[in-house]
């Protein structure tokens, strides 16, 4: 990176505003040429609409976005490609049922002959080491997989700036790695890069600068090398943080919550079933589950809510009762909660307003339901009360859910689960696409629930909520769960590996899992890891 | 200058009741500019067909009787709509509900009474569930498409009327004509003294209260709305969607027998070929019209008993056919079908971009 050299992109006084919000308020930047720049911030700070207007989705109300210091306006991701603007979205648009090749051609502007786009494709991906078979089939591809496809997409327009929206949240630590490599041998050659993330290690590790966003709000642009990790958490979040409080004592009591050889079908013809898990939680154990997504987390959540029975009631057991063969309905009578990953449509309903939410699940522990009929004052009250008791930011109970932001509605629906004092709870990416401080707001009351005596099932892909939280450990693999390990004895390459489907501990590959050709051949890299506990 | 349109962070709750009523005047604005350019008096035939039946008092009775079924359907359709259940063969399942009222009525033979009417009635709704019940099974066994079998259904039902009133319920003494032996005085419904108005459309005046009551108080209510908005959620709360399936096209198939059954005992006394009107594919638009409220299809209902009425007096005094009623409802269901995208958008009119930008300010000196 060369200081002297012009700015490729400059944004000044970019200005967005939608109803109700302020979503960017006079944001001015500068990316140079070659370099890697993160845009930091928590959810809701902006990030993701100041790149949609980059690439053309959107348009600011106001600002100048300048383009080789020619002001420009980009009508549209069309327009953003011809300049030789790429991105690569959080949530990919592929078709499961098509080849890579048939995908990457569906997405190209230009029509290309597939025997000609076959050898570009093969040369992009020999020249970045992208390791992947053009004519498999995409369902049968692994997340890491997929996200190179949406990679090479981009990288066949030979961009002069690529746009990352926070492309590591569902890679394993190893795919992170390959994926660094993979961009600092782009931005080598001077290809911009604008990396959204908020985590804080891989921003130190990768980038040149960092941009922070606080509500919509530019707070900082500074050289993360130089921060430290606590530093930048408390620009983008504006406050102290706040330190989970651990019970001293870990001790911990009877088994409470026994799930033994649990086995579903899997849903649908790409979908996942969950084969032979087993496992026990007790008294006061918070016990996580780590994965990348996609490898039976749902169909775990599914089959333990009781949304998915099992035929032998003793596959699940709760203080010995048989819980495997009845509904959600009978399981939460015994005192069990769930709260599954997807909040709108699946936790709640984003049109209905929250009482009817609180209706949803806690309607018989809570008395909501009399002969019949529903008790509105009895579902207002609670919903008061859980307002109240997790500071969730609404007007009130009779906001709908999708008025509600993302973190707000998150920490009511935690709320709602923990306020009916279950015996078992388990929840699913508690904390994904949340604010730092709801975050810990959820956090902390994990850990009260489990000091009351209540057996947790953690669910999620962040290591580091996994490691600060939980006593015990295990790792889910294409619907299978490995070894529970105890927290003191686990080390981040391990799980790594068991994320990645290889087992046992002298690493070696367990080739059906993983086809070696997809495999990116390994690269010596001394990556400035940091400490998995950013905070 | 750009017209953009906005995603409402709520749906609007005004826009949920202007839309209809818009709806219903663009229809009539319409219609107008329609018939003057086909030569005809459009804006009289406007007025005959959606203000005469209201203007004139003679005329009410006649629209309170046709407004009782399309109500009474379309409560039941309402229900199953709001839980994404699609049943549009509630003509089948009228006609089944009526003709099932009809063989009980014909088991009876002359004896009549209060009993005998309840027990019509009865077998209507269990009838018209019943016929309802196939799609049910196909839907939720194998997965079949209830758009399509209750469709195809109605067609077998009208097989089955021809069957029958050509058959085995056929009047013997009615001169080989294809239809069942009118109905005693002391098997057909009440009426108000010196009207046509039967006990039926007492019973359509009340229900809409009774469905309000049960789809925003009952968890049954509560049952049907949650399966409808977010099925994921629904099963997450412990409410099996096939269950809410059976429910949703039993209720729309028990509504459509009753006024199947109400309409043979209250108005027709009898059951010939024409005895499918067509109300059971206008209780459609009804439910559409009134946004699938029992009180907004209480409304609706009114309404489209007045085009019905109205197509009939437009027919002697502007001289146009019958079935202009028919296209003045399906302009109804379209502008409504059309204007729902503003209840849960804005539309916004903007100028270019580039107008809107302010002068380029510095970066605020925020941080360090």
């Amino acid at each position: 990176m060369n200081d002297r050299l012009p700015n490729r992109l400059e944004l000044i006084g970019i200005t967005k505003r939608f109803p109700g919000v302020l979503a960017n308020d006079n944001v001015s930047f500068a990316v140079k040429p070659g370099e890697i720049h993160a845009l930091l911030g928590e959810n809701g700070a902006g990030k993701s609409t100041l790149v949609k207007m980059i690439y053309g989705i959107m348009q600011p109300d106001a600002g100048d976005i300048l383009w080789n210091n020619q002001e420009i306006t980009v009508a549209n991701p069309k327009a953003a490609r011809k300049l030789g603007i790429g991105m690569v979205f959080q949530h990919f648009s592929l078709f499961d049922a098509l080849t890579v090749l048939e995908n990457i051609a569906l997405g190209m502007d230009a029509k290309i002959p597939q025997r000609e786009l076959e050898v570009k494709i093969r040369a992009v991906m020999q020249q970045y080491g992208l390791l992947l078979d053009p004519r498999r089939t995409v369902a049968t591809l692994s997340v890491g997989e997929r996200q190179r496809i949406e990679i090479v997409r981009a990288l066949l327009l030979d961009p002069k700036l690529l746009i990352m929206d926070e492309p590591t949240s569902v890679l394993t630590p190893q795919e992170v790695e390959q994926l660094f490599v993979v961009l600092r041998k782009l931005a080598s050659e001077g290809c911009s890069i604008l990396y959204i993330s908020h985590k804080l290690h891989e921003i130190k590790a990768l980038c040149d600068t960092a941009t922070i966003l606080r509500g919509g709000k530019l707070v900082d642009t500074c050289d993360p090398k130089e921060e430290t990790s606590r530093s930048m958490a408390e620009k983008m979040i504006g406050a102290g943080l706040k330190e989970i409080k651990k019970p001293a004592n870990t001790l911990l009591g009877r088994p409470k919550f026994i799930v033994d050889r649990l086995t579903t079908r899997p849903d649908g013809a790409v979908g996942i079933g969950i084969a032979e898990v087993s496992f026990t939680v007790h008294v006061g154990e918070i016990f996580g589950i780590a994965g990348v997504a996609g490898n039976g987390q749902n169909a775990l959540l599914d089959a333990l809510s009781g949304e998915i029975t099992v035929r032998r009631g003793e596959a699940i057991r709760l203080d010995e009762a048989p819980i495997g063969a009845v509904g959600p309905t009978e399981r939460r009578r015994h005192g069990l909660s769930a709260v599954p990953e997807e909040r709108n449509g699946h936790a709640a309903v984003p049109e209905f307003a929250l009482y009817d939410n609180s209706v949803l699940t806690a309607r018989d522990r809570m008395k909501m339901v009399r002969s019949g009929l529903l008790r509105r004052g009895v579902a207002k009250t609670y919903t008061d009360k859980v307002i109240a008791e997790f500071a969730v930011k609404a007007q009130g109970p009779n906001a709908t859910a999708g008025s509600l932001s993302g973190g707000n509605l998150q920490k009511y629906i935690m709320g709602r689960e923990i306020l009916q004092n279950p015996s078992v709870l388990v929840v699913s990416q508690p904390t994904w696409g949340v604010d730092a401080g709801a975050a810990a707001a959820i956090h902390q009351a994990l850990v009260d629930l489990a000091a009351e005596g209540s057996a947790i099932v953690l669910i999620s892909q962040d290591l580091d909520e996994l490691l600060s939280l939980c006593n015990t450990l295990a790792v889910i693999n294409e619907g299978r769960l490995s070894r529970p390990m105890n927290i003191e004895d686990v080390s981040i390459e391990e799980i790594g590996l068991l994320m990645g489907g290889v087992h046992g501990e002298s690493a070696e590959m367990a080739p059906t899992v993983v086809p070696p050709t997809t495999i990116v051949a390994p690269t010596p890299m001394a990556p400035e890891a940091e400490p998995a506990h950013a905070h | 200058m750009r017209i953009k349109l906005e995603k409402r962070p709520d749906p609007s709750r005004l826009m949920l009741v202007v839309t209809p009523i818009a709806s219903v005047l663009l229809t009539m604005l319409l219609g107008v500019i329609v018939f003057d350019a086909l030569g005809i008096d459009g804006q009289r035939a406007v007025i005959d067909i959606f203000l005469t039946p209201l203007l004139a008092s003679y005329k009410w009775q006649d629209v309170a009787v046709k407004a009782a079924p399309l109500i009474i359907i379309g409560l039941g359709l309402s229900i199953g709509n709001r839980a994404n259940v699609w049943n549009i063969g509630a003509e089948g399942q009228y006609v089944i509900g009526a003709l099932c009222a009809a063989g009980v009525g014909i088991a009876a033979g002359p004896v009549g009474g209060p009993l005998v009417i309840a027990a019509m009635i009865m077998a209507g709704i269990v009838g018209g569930g019943a016929w309802a019940a196939v799609p049910a099974v196909l839907k939720t066994r194998l997965g079949v498409n209830e758009i399509l079998s209750t469709l195809m259904f109605t067609y077998v039902a009208l097989q089955v009327l021809s069957y029958l009133v050509g058959g085995p319920f056929k009047d013997p003494n009615g001169r080989n004509f294809p239809a069942t032996a009118p109905l005693t005085a002391d098997q057909t419904l009440p009426l108000l003294p010196f009207t046509s108005v039967h006990l039926g459309v007492g019973v359509a005046l009340v229900l809409p209260f009774l469905f309000w009551f049960l789809m925003s108080r009952s968890v049954f209510g509560y049952q049907i709305r949650v399966v409808g908005a977010a099925p994921h959620a629904a099963r997450h709360g412990g409410f099996d969607g096939n269950q809410t399936v059976w429910l949703a096209l039993l209720i729309g198939g028990g509504m459509a027998g009753l006024a199947g059954a109400l309409e043979f005992t209250g108005a027709l006394k009898t059951i010939n070929l024409g005895f499918p009107s067509g109300y059971g594919f206008t209780a459609i638009i009804v439910a559409f019209l009134g946004r699938l409220h029992p009180i907004g299809v209480l409304i609706a209902g009114i309404v489209l008993a007045v085009t019905y009425v109205g197509g009939q007096v437009a027919q002697t005094t502007v001289h146009i056919p019958n079935a202009t009623a028919g296209i003045f409802q399906a302009m109804m269901l379209f502008f409504i079908l059309a204007s729902d995208i503003f209840v849960r958008y804005r539309v916004r009119f903007i100028g270019s971009p580039k107008s809107a930008v302010s002068p380029a300010a510095p970066a605020p000196a925020a941080g360090e």
